[in-house]
């Protein structure tokens, strides 16, 4: 497939703090030694990585540095980072708002930007004028827009306050109206910046499916920030993770995804409590041991594939009597709860005598999608209350079973993959 | 398309501006449209303002100061004195400012930057043109009571001046507007330069009343100063029309746009970032 966004070693600096005599005379030192001299910027070797929350020593800071990757064309791709990752300033810079200190980017085809929906609305004028406005800003014709007024008209759903003037819309309707006119728009390439945050739920549905059918039908290049993670997943196929102004991966939207949510957190599958002091899981009746989910039959260290039996073995010492159980949740990616598990009677008496416990939960082959998944755990008393509850105890990945060449690649929707059966028979 | 940290410096996209003329033509609508809502006079207002201007010159500088207009009625001298400088001095303005004003939608979408100014200097068309129509109906009035007026063949180049002081408000304009994007001195500079430089141009006062040689030749250097007096020639009769002079005017046009341009293609590129 053809190329349609390559950059190139595209860096962007920024210079903090206040205008004053002290920018004069940084100018005026960089017009001589460039200008005069004609030798380097003495002012792009120094600036600091991005880092937002830590003291600078440089009044100059690397927005992005050196960002070198190219987008396919038909490619949807999510940019997903931290604030301050440099997410906009990337849109900025391809959006031609504002230019690269060094590098270049190379885009095949018209670029259209929404950087912000109704770019351009005045309050004064109606509806109707407005979307000639803000269609003209975006770089469509007259002719373009009139030929589309009726549909991005019914698109927004403002049809009735259409000849009213925009200072008398809520703000939801500005946004409505404002992406009706930016999805009409037919550009090569779309730059999309969080736009959906606004709008109700029906609409960000109705936004989200118009860029799928941008991009999937009519074959162009979306370019997409966001922080929602589920509009990410389900519009992009690439995701490009950026951390302080540097790309720190590319690849599946899936695995981007999640090794951004995982973030800096170490990645535990096994938990052993005896050396933590201060557990949320510990109490002077009741203590946790160990916690880990493995491979079954395997160590800690093995790889749990989708095809493999995987059991959580915890370990407890109890000091006095209780009737009690242990309930999981089990948590995706997004942080939702998938489902809630616990053995109690159906499987071991509740009534406990004092003394070391170790129970082992089985989820059986085939059950989890691929991905990553946490556990929180609960202690039940009487079957009514938890007494001790931790969150997020230990977190574990399952691998994707291993593909034929010539199959599906890609994730199937869903955290679990149950088998079950499907009988046919021929009819005739 | 490829973007780079900088583009050729001295170079202007026809085509692309010219793709955006509808772009264009929407912004000139909507000044329009937008300039007097909610004014209880509305469109009134381009008339008033300057019909107040012209009586207190004529009271002013004509009644007290007893400044000679050469013949010409006051009210007609300084109708047209102001008309055009106040067309200059507002195209000079709103270029000088069209980063600042505009840095808002700049910050969203990328269009040809140059639009702006553009649209600008067709806006204050409008106020300019009410006020020739001013003009003409007191020069109607002047003629008929059998003032001494002539109108000189010269007339048919008055678009063509009014064409060289709106380039040269851009390009003076353009110089200043994309320094202050940084500094916001040069904004404040600026308005006092405009405000001092209606003296040194003939506008209140006809050129023929300066008699200092060097005086005189200084003036004649203030490049509006020819262009102003070819229109006072051809309207009014009065003035000098020297096509040495406005020569000289064309080519500090000229260059000033060329050096505007330059200026404004380097800081059209990152002025978000300092703006």
């Amino acid at each position: 497939m053809a190329t349609a966004i390559e950059f190139e070693h595209v860096s962007k600096q920024y210079r903090l703090g206040l205008v004053s005599t002290r920018t004069l005379a940084h100018d005026i030192r960089r017009f001589w030694i460039t200008n005069v001299l004609h030798k380097e910027d003495p002012y792009l070797k120094i600036g600091e990585t991005n880092d937002r929350a830590t003291k600078g020593t440089s009044e100059y800071v690397w927005a992005l540095r050196d960002i070198d990757f190219k987008v396919e064309q038909g490619d949807v791709v999510g940019i997903i980072g931290k604030n301050g990752a440099g997410k906009s300033t990337l849109l900025k810079l391809l959006s031609r708002v504002t230019g690269p200190t060094t590098g270049t980017i190379r885009a095949h085809g018209r670029i259209g930007s929404l950087l912000e929906v109704g770019t351009g609305f005045h309050g004064e004028m109606t509806g109707r004028e407005n979307i000639f406005m803000n269609g003209a800003i975006l770089g469509m014709t007259r002719k373009e827009i009139q030929a589309k007024l009726d549909e991005i008209i019914d698109f927004s759903g403002c049809e009735r306050y259409i000849d009213t003037p925009v200072k008398r819309y809520s703000s939801g309707m500005t946004v409505r109206l404002g992406f009706a006119v930016a999805a009409f728009l037919e550009p090569e390439i779309l730059v999309v910046d969080e736009v959906l945050a606004v709008g109700d739920a029906e609409f960000q549905k109705k936004a989200i499916g118009k860029m799928k059918d941008v991009s999937q039908g009519e074959g162009r290049t979306v370019l997409f920030v966001s922080h929602n993670m589920t509009s990410i997943r389900s519009l992009c196929t690439t995701g490009v993770l950026l951390e302080k102004g540097c790309v720190k991966q590319i690849g599946q939207v899936d695995a981007i995804v999640s090794m951004y949510l995982k973030g800096d957190s170490e990645v535990f599958n096994y938990k052993n409590f005896e050396n933590i002091v201060g557990s949320a899981l510990r109490s002077p009746e009741f203590d946790m041991l160990e916690i880990g989910v493995r491979k079954k039959g395997g160590t800690y260290d093995d790889v749990m594939s989708m095809t493999n039996d995987i059991e959580v073995y915890m370990r407890y010492s109890l000091k006095v009597k209780k009737n009690l159980q242990i309930t999981l949740h089990v948590k995706n990616e997004q942080g939702e709860a998938i489902f809630s598990c616990s053995g109690g009677d159906r499987c071991y008496p509740c009534e406990h005598d004092p003394g070391e416990y170790e129970q082992i939960m089985l989820f059986p082959a085939n059950f989890f999608n691929w991905g990553t998944y946490a556990l929180d755990v609960y202690i039940v008393e009487d079957r009514e209350h938890s007494i001790l509850r931790d969150y997020d105890v230990v977190t574990f990945t399952v691998a994707n079973r291993a593909h034929e060449i010539g199959t599906f690649m890609g994730k199937e929707p869903g955290d679990i993959t149950p088998q079950f059966e499907f009988k046919e028979k021929m009819l005739n | 398309m490829v973007i780079r940290p900088k583009d050729r410096l001295l170079t202007l996209d026809w085509k692309e501006i010219w793709r955006y003329r509808d772009m264009y033509v929407l912004f000139v609508q909507r000044a329009f449209r937008t300039a007097y809502k909610q004014t209880v006079l509305g469109p009134l207002w381009f008339i008033i303002t300057p019909v107040l201007s012209v009586i207190v010159y004529v009271a002013v500088f004509g009644g007290i100061a007893n400044i000679p207009t050469d013949g010409v009625p006051p009210a007609l001298f300084y109708l047209l004195g102001i008309s055009v400088w106040g067309y200059f001095a507002s195209c000079l303005n709103s270029t000088s400012n069209s980063f600042v004003t505009n840095a808002d939608i700049f910050g969203k979408v990328y269009f040809p930057r140059i639009i702006m100014p553009l649209v600008a200097v067709t806006v204050n068309l409008l106020a300019f043109a009410i006020q020739l129509a001013i003009f003409f109906v007191f020069y109607i009035y002047y003629a008929a009571t059998g003032s001494d007026l002539h109108i000189h063949w010269q007339v048919v180049l008055f678009p063509v001046l009014m064409f060289i002081l709106a380039m040269m408000a851009v390009g003076f304009g353009m110089i200043f507007s994309s320094m202050t994007t940084k500094y916001r001195d040069l904004q404040i500079i600026l308005g006092k330069v405009i405000s001092l430089w209606v003296y040194v141009t003939p506008v209140i006062y006809p050129l023929s009343m300066v008699t200092n040689e060097k005086l005189h030749l200084a003036m004649s250097l203030n490049p509006v100063t020819p262009v102003m007096e070819a229109v006072k020639f051809s309207l009014l009769g009065q003035g000098q029309f020297s096509w040495l002079w406005l020569a000289y005017s064309c080519l500090v046009t000229f260059i000033l746009l060329l050096v505007g341009l330059v200026f404004f293609n380097k800081v059209q590129k990152s002025f978000m970032d300092t703006v």
